[in-house]
């Protein structure tokens, strides 16, 4: 083994670790200036209308504020990419949250009692945001997130499932969800001249930086955005949101620094959330288990501000060998907060409806729902025809059948009870697509031993500083702790965010390259190096980017055992074991880090969490962590992740795909079909809280705990 | 901003005192809650009177046998004090299924007590709530209000209590002992919270300027058969969505003695009298829980999405009384 083996792959610790832990890791509202001012934002308090009216007075005469901002008074912006993003630049009102004013003081208790004063009022108009599967504005888009088309068939699916032995009509159920990631929103700006510096708790900074060229109409390179440590993000951070739109002109207008830190409260309408998806599935089946067609239609909502369509029947183009495949999706543009990227949009509820549609033909047909999997395991990827660069999902489902014990498990619904609880197991498969975008590097060899390498990646907590660093020191052959880094800056060079799983890929593809050029370079060269060291960029356009022939996915399995306790409907998970096949891993310890994160918010997804659309106000009922149930650390028991070994070498030069993801994908119908296993009933709605477990319960007239009653 | 006074009293004088001298004052505990709401904007008070230091942070043993809590113990000490984990476990329970540990280590006993709901409505100001600003309407009614109430409540609120605490306390027949201007007095826990009426915003009996100094634990249900249990949406950290407390005594093969009550039911810890009288003199039959369960039930009054709590609330009843006191298996 050489040493560039035990680099790249190593449990290395990450980079930043100490500073966080010890609270000197700076966040983007920690940035404080001479004079910077803070601001906050003033919701609208009805789901749709226009405001006819704003008096700032009451605000202004209060200590220490500054200004009020509105669509009065407010510089006028450049139409932004995203119309999210156009704040303070008309009176209409969306939806219930949209931002109407912005209140800067000296200090936050000042700008937030501005807040308060600001006296608006509205022409409210009736709202809807009830989203139905016949909902009368729901129609087909042009395309869903992620550029898929809509809709995709192949052969006649109705007609091969009319004369299927086995036919399965189901319906499921995700609600809105929302990211919430433990740092909320936050940018401060300051103005130097024509000059713009922002920290901006951002998963990538060259798209802040490329939003905020064009909507104050200057050249980029006037325009630093920084995100040197981010407290999570999501994807509801992968592009810019109002935070650093606010910032920007309360910074300009003021000529003061400004930090805007979103109240937590105030984030479920203006940051994003998973919207909520409709799933109906038809499976048609022949008496050996062979998918004989299947029909995925998936209706879902969007604002009215801009289109955004969760793309969840697109994992079932990837997933399963069927003679006959329908793929759609709709939607109805209400009066709702903006839905946006939330962890796997589109593979994660996708997953959750087809995984558990799955089970319930696997139990229609009698037959174990892994070995039905593994028979409708397809040679090729079904949607596009093109061959697999890697697929291991038999080899995950085989390697947790072995882990988990899976062998040993009767059957039988309802078939394991301790005392009053009923014990269950169930199993769901996961994929996720290999994204990967190009990206910027430098690499610079240093006069004292050292290199630089300078990448504009985002570490968001995932450890992506680390783990480029090992990147960098597999390529140059050198010990890790000779390679010093730099990331998360715009005027590094453009890069992709930290989303789509693709982060690690993109940047570490750049970084191998420069290294690998670097590399070239020194050998070339002879005596000490100048003052400056030798240097070596590299920019992926056009090769990380290229389209590739084959079809490239993650692919995992999930197994997972429940508790559901009689008397109450509570739903607990006592175990969860994940496998994946994810290429090659790349750092043991942040990869274990982020497909057990994945799963335990898949575990949240199945049980707890829940964005309920208020159908009177317009907007989702839980707006702060008491009332958004996160999983506990009391509800996450016994996680475990494991990895097949995968080369593929149609990836990237790392030979890698994506984790940041694929761990949420699936694990949520593992645990539905374990509630199905524990009682019998199928539950076609998340989350599985006791009002909904109980009820079910309740009507199958199950007996109550010790009392039988 | 609202400036408002702080206050750190040192007696429970200089607290009433200080208390009358400010108007809009509020006694500061663990600030759990307070703080939350203050920030908020729900509560605007002038001053805060900070009770920490008051020398009532005790567990003090009374010569009839009694329990004395002082009300700044923390939830987290009064949970593990040996005395209230042997002889009245329900309250030990309840103060452990409620919140978290960091809550717990900062809330105190008086302040549990007087902790406000969590009702959405409540605490959004720019939606209609009695409670908080009374005849604007109440937005739980037509809104969302799975959590809400399904016993006493009126057109005018649909919020339930939260505390874990205060269910336990009602079923153990505990008093709350009150200081104000007027003197000390004491009231049964089970009696301390109002329902909403045409007045919601009154969540308690208390009169304006009393302090909550402690609450006694009486003799005659130390060392009973007593039981919290409480179903929530997740494992820790989350409101109860039904909860009941239970305190059981028998005696020659009957019910000698029968304390319960449900918590997440109602505007206050719902003491169920109709339950307990009905079993009071029977035998500990699991026919006679499920009548006398169903007799306190048959007052619900679901709203459109919480009929759920009703059925949840009977079987917590009838697994707490079964527990309690395991029926006869003929």
């Amino acid at each position: 083994m050489t040493g560039t083996e035990t680099v790249l792959g190593a449990p290395v610790e990450r980079r930043e670790g100490r500073e966080k832990v010890t609270g000197t890791a700076r966040y983007a509202a920690e940035y404080d200036a001479v004079g910077r001012a803070q601001a906050w934002p003033v919701p609208a308090a009805v789901a749709r209308g226009r405001v006819t009216g704003v008096d700032p007075s009451p605000a202004l005469t209060l200590p220490g504020v500054l200004a009020v901002l509105t669509h009065e008074n407010a510089p006028r912006l450049a139409d932004p990419q995203d119309p999210t993003l156009a704040v303070l630049q008309s009176p209409h009102v969306p939806h219930r949250g949209w931002f109407v004013g912005l209140v800067v003081g000296e200090t936050l208790e000042a700008a937030r009692a501005g807040a308060a004063a600001v006296r608006v009022t509205y022409e409210a108009e009736d709202h809807d945001v009830t989203l139905t599967a016949d909902h009368p504005e729901a129609y087909v888009p042009d395309m869903a997130n992620g550029g898929f088309p809509a809709v995709t068939e192949h052969g006649d699916p109705d007609a091969a499932f009319a004369s299927s032995a086995t036919r399965l009509d189901v319906e499921y159920r995700v609600p809105p969800l929302h990211n919430h990631p433990m740092e909320p929103h936050t940018s401060t700006a300051r103005w130097d001249g024509d000059r713009l510096t922002v920290h901006s708790s951002s998963q990538g900074t060259t798209a802040v930086r490329t939003e905020l060229a064009s909507m104050f109409e200057l050249p980029e390179d006037r325009i630093t955005v920084l995100a040197e440590h981010v407290g999570g993000g999501f994807g509801s951070k992968g592009t810019p949101r109002a935070d650093v739109v606010l910032a920007a002109l309360a910074a300009r207008t003021t000529g003061r620094p400004v930090t805007v830190a979103l109240p937590r409260r105030y984030l479920p309408a203006v940051v994003g959330h998973r919207a909520p998806t409709l799933h109906r599935l038809r499976l048609g089946a022949d008496a050996g288990g062979r998918i004989t067609s299947l029909d995925h239609e998936v209706t879902t909502h969007t604002s009215r501000v801009k289109e955004f369509v969760e793309q969840a029947a697109v994992p079932a183009r990837v997933m399963y060998a069927a003679d006959a495949l329908r793929t759609s999706h709709r939607v109805a543009p209400l009066d709702v907060p903006t839905p946006s990227w939330m962890r796997a949009p589109g593979e994660c509820p996708g997953m959750y409806a087809l995984e558990s549609a799955m089970d319930e033909l696997a139990t229609d047909l009698g037959i174990d729902p892994v070995e039905l999997r593994i028979r409708n395991e397809p040679e090729t990827e079904p949607d596009s025809g093109k061959p697999f660069s890697s697929r291991n999902l038999v080899q995950c489902l085989r390697e947790g059948v072995r882990r988990f014990g899976w062998a040993d498990r009767d059957p039988r619904p309802g078939s394991r009870r301790a005392g009053p609880l009923l014990v269950g197991s169930g199993v769901a498969a996961a994929t996720y697509p290999v994204l990967v975008s190009p990206c910027a590097a430098s690499a610079r060899a240093l006069p004292d031993g050292d290199f630089l390498v300078r990448v504009n990646a985002t570490d968001i907590g995932t450890g992506a500083r680390t783990v480029c660093a090992q990147i960098a020191a597999d390529a140059l052959g050198v010990p890790l702790d000779r390679v010093r880094i730099e990331v998360a800056d715009s005027g590094i060079g453009f890069a992709p965010m930290a989303g789509g799983s693709s982060g690690t890929a993109s940047w570490g593809w750049s970084v191998h390259e420069a290294c690998v050029r670097l590399g070239g370079r020194l050998a070339g060269h002879s005596g000490p190096l100048p003052g400056e060291g030798i240097v070596a960029d590299a920019d992926t356009s056009g090769t990380a980017d290229a389209d590739s022939p084959f079809a490239r996915h993650a692919f995992g399995a999930h197994f997972a055992e429940v508790t559901v306790d009689t008397v109450t409907g509570e739903v607990r998970v006592t175990r969860l074991l994940g496998v994946f096949a994810a290429g090659r891993i790349l750092n043991a310890r942040t990869a274990r880090s982020q497909f057990v994160g994945g799963m335990t918010m898949g575990l949240g997804m199945a049980l707890t969490e829940d964005s309920t659309v208020d159908p009177a106000f317009g907007d989702f009922t839980e707006c702060d962590l008491a009332s958004y149930h996160v999983p506990a650390h009391a509800d996450v028991a016994d996680v475990e992740a494991h990895w097949v070994d995968e080369e593929d070498a149609h990836l990237n030069p790392m030979g890698s795909k994506g984790i940041g993801e694929i761990g949420i994908v699936g694990s949520a119908a593992a645990v539905g079909n374990a509630v199905h296993h524990a009682t019998g009933i199928r539950f076609r709605e998340l989350p599985l809280t006791p009002h909904r477990v109980l009820t079910a319960l309740l009507e199958h007239e199950h007996p109550a705990g010790m009392l039988g009653a | 901003m609202k400036p408002f006074a702080y206050v750190r009293a040192d007696s429970v004088e200089e607290a009433t005192d200080a208390f009358a001298a400010h108007p809009g004052a509020r006694y500061l505990g663990g600030g759990t809650n307070l703080v939350d709401l203050m920030k908020l904007g729900v509560e605007t008070p002038t001053a805060l009177v900070d009770v920490t230091r008051l020398p009532l942070d005790v567990v003090e043993e009374l010569p009839d046998g009694a329990l004395r809590v002082g009300a700044t113990v923390r939830n987290s000490d009064l949970a593990a004090h040996p005395a209230v984990r042997d002889r009245y476990p329900a309250l030990s329970q309840a103060l452990l299924a409620g919140a978290s540990g960091q809550l717990r280590n900062a809330a105190t006993t008086g302040g549990n007590l007087l902790q406000r709901t969590r009702c959405p409505y409540f605490q959004d100001l720019s939606k209609p709530c009695n409670k908080r600003e009374p005849g604007t309407g109440c937005g739980a009614l037509e809104g969302v209000h799975r959590d809400h109430a399904v016993l006493g409540h009126s057109e005018q609120c649909v919020a339930t209590h939260p505390s874990d605490m205060a269910v336990a306390l009602a079923a153990l027949d505990a008093r709350v002992e009150l200081h104000g201007p007027e003197g000390a007095r004491s009231v049964p826990v089970a009696d301390f919270h109002r329902l909403p009426g045409m007045h919601p915003e009154r969540d308690t009996e208390i009169h304006p300027g009393e302090l909550i100094t402690g609450v006694v634990l009486p003799a005659a249900t130390a060392g009973l058969p007593s039981a919290y249990r409480k179903a929530r949406d997740r494992a820790s950290y989350a409101f109860a969505l039904a909860s009941v407390a239970a305190v059981l005594h028998l005696k020659d093969g009957v019910v000698d003695r029968a304390g319960i009550a449900f918590g997440a039911l109602a505007h206050r810890p719902w003491r169920a009298r109709r339950a307990e009288d009905a079993l009071v003199g029977a035998a500990p039959t699991t026919a006679a829980f499920e009548h006398a369960v169903d007799l306190e039930l048959a007052a619900a009054e679901p709203l459109r999405d919480n009929a759920y709590k009703v059925p949840l609330a009977r079987r917590l009843a009838l697994d707490v009384l079964g527990r309690l006191a395991p029926p006869a298996t003929t």
